[in-house]
């Protein structure tokens, strides 16, 4: 019995990451830290939100822009650079998998970046005694941001013709995301037009679903359509890009 | 093994590959010559699938290679010109990922990774980094793991390019025990000694067009064995003779200093895309 393409591309892909662990690992702490320190202590270190402290309710969505960046990232970078740099995706390409499974493999692969940096974040919480819950649904809801944003890397990466063209897409559609979804405030302050765009991103929907479970309530119900719908777009998308991939 | 019928790969306004029509034979060397620009490599990669094909079409061992992408991948390799090793992976492991995206079972890869190894010649580099190993070395394992799933067919875009002479040789002998083992080679290269030394049949690109097709020595023959060069003068053109006598005859009637010698592929190749340069 031989392995599924996806997997093939998965393995490739985990085979790496085991090769280079502690770069791995460091790489998928700093920024987690960085947020966590800047935001939750010294930013919000008196502040309280909602009956809990800030630390409370920062931390769900630091998680979830973690899981965006580390998934996002994890697949748009190394699939640029294969694709415009070792020019290794034309190995994958000649070969008999299909573009579907390629655009799977990979994206799963990002689910496992973006999930660990979120693991990584959640242990840190639990040792600073950041009370709050996580649970099955809490990872089902990481791992449907993951898949979304990891296709979204794949869609960034096959539609870029360049490397500076990778950076500004991070800058135009990533960073305003990781800004404005309410990973730092909660959503519903804002007025109009901002409210409206802001529903409109993804990563709200994972942090507003992220925190309403955290807090022990269920995450709301159009949050968790919204990221199916992204989700299931995004891969749509990014498969058809791969499909159509020329070089 | 390959049939191309007026094959044509447009871009916009430019015809990189304009018409071409060819056939080749089931355990035939086949090298596409041209200048840079001429459309071999736009050519390979419509035959590998990586390139839409605007115009025509191309059968590999009976199969059409825009309507059955997936079961022509199956029974080609392609070692391309760049490079594309996974350098942060070892020699083996790159074999290994090319096993496994052709569905091969693990018993197999081993077996096939262990002969592979050998005959590239760096069984002891196996657990290197492909970013440790030689350029000569690198380009081995590329035709080494371009052949692990035994393709039918397999494609080298230049393949000994930026090589030292004698790891040239080197890769000459693989590609002809290549094809003892029955593979159909179609290779392009800028080396035009390496097609004469390695090809049964020769085609001359130029211009997105076929500008002659067949054996290198048939295509000494035609342009004429005998060469006659002059050396003093810029601009001035060798003059091709089939016969020893005819040339000497012209040779003698000159007043500057010339040289009579067998027509090379060289010079086939000069006399026929010449105007490309100028």
């Amino acid at each position: 019995m031989t392995a599924p393409g996806f997997y093939v591309i998965f393995w490739r892909e985990m085979l790496a990451i085991r090769k280079k662990f502690w770069k791995f690992l460091s790489g998928s702490l700093v920024m987690p830290v960085l947020y966590l320190v800047t935001f939750g202590w010294g930013v919000g270190g008196n502040m309280r939100v909602g009956g809990g402290t800030y630390l409370e309710f920062v931390l769900p969505g630091i998680i979830a822009l973690s899981a965006m960046n580390n998934s996002f990232n994890g697949v748009a970078t190394t699939l640029n650079i294969s694709k415009l740099y070792y020019k290794t995706i034309e190995e994958i390409l000649v070969s008999p998998v299909s573009p579907w499974d390629i655009a799977l493999g990979r994206v799963l692969a990002g689910c496992v970046r973006g999930m660990f940096s979120a693991l990584l974040l959640i242990a840190l919480g639990s040792i600073l005694h950041v009370g709050i819950r996580f649970d099955l649904m809490f990872m089902a809801v990481l791992f449907l941001t993951t898949f979304a944003f990891g296709s979204l890397g794949v869609l960034a990466a096959m539609i870029t013709k360049s490397h500076e063209d990778m950076a500004n897409f991070s800058n135009v559609v990533i960073l305003p995301m990781a800004f404005l979804s309410g990973t730092f405030f909660s959503p519903t302050h804002l007025p109009e037009p901002f409210a409206s765009i802001i529903m409109a991103y993804p990563l709200t929907h994972a942090s507003l679903s992220l925190r309403a479970i955290a807090a022990g309530a269920d995450a709301p119900v159009a949050s968790l359509a919204a990221l199916v719908f992204y989700a299931a777009l995004f891969f749509v998308l990014g498969g058809l890009t791969v499909k159509r991939l020329e070089i | 093994m390959i049939k191309i019928d007026g094959l044509t790969k447009k871009y916009n306004a430019l015809t990189a590959v304009d018409r071409l029509d060819l056939s080749i034979a089931d355990g035939e060397i086949f090298a596409l010559l041209g200048p840079n620009g001429a459309g071999k490599t736009t050519t390979i990669r419509m035959l590998t699938t990586l390139a839409s094909i605007t115009g025509g079409r191309a059968i590999i061992n009976g199969l059409d290679v825009e309507k059955t992408p997936i079961a022509v991948k199956k029974i080609i390799g392609l070692a391309p010109q760049g490079l594309n090793l996974e350098i942060e992976l070892t020699a083996e492991e790159n074999l290994e990922f090319h096993g496994r995206l052709h569905g091969m079972p693990a018993r197999e890869r081993r077996a096939r990774i262990d002969e592979l190894l050998d005959f590239a010649g760096i069984a002891e580099k196996r657990n290197e980094l492909v970013s440790k190993l030689s350029g000569g070395m690198k380009r081995r394992l590329l035709i080494a793991r371009a052949i692990m799933h035994r393709p039918k067919v397999l494609f080298l875009d230049e393949p000994t390019v930026g090589l030292d002479p004698q790891i040239r040789r080197k890769m000459w002998e693989m590609v002809l025990e290549l094809k003892r083992e029955g593979i159909t080679v179609f290779l392009t290269t800028h080396y035009i000694e390496e097609a004469d030394f390695l090809c049964d049949r020769v085609g001359i690109m130029n211009r997105g067009r076929l500008a002659a097709l067949d054996s290198p020595a048939a295509l000494k023959e035609k342009t004429g064995r005998y060469a006659v060069l002059c050396r003093q003068f810029e601009g001035c053109k060798p003059a091709f003779f089939a016969s020893r006598e005819e040339a000497v005859r012209f040779a003698s009637g000159m007043e500057e200093d010339v040289t009579i010698r067998h027509t090379t592929l060289e010079d086939v190749f000069i006399h026929l895309t010449g105007e490309a340069f100028e």
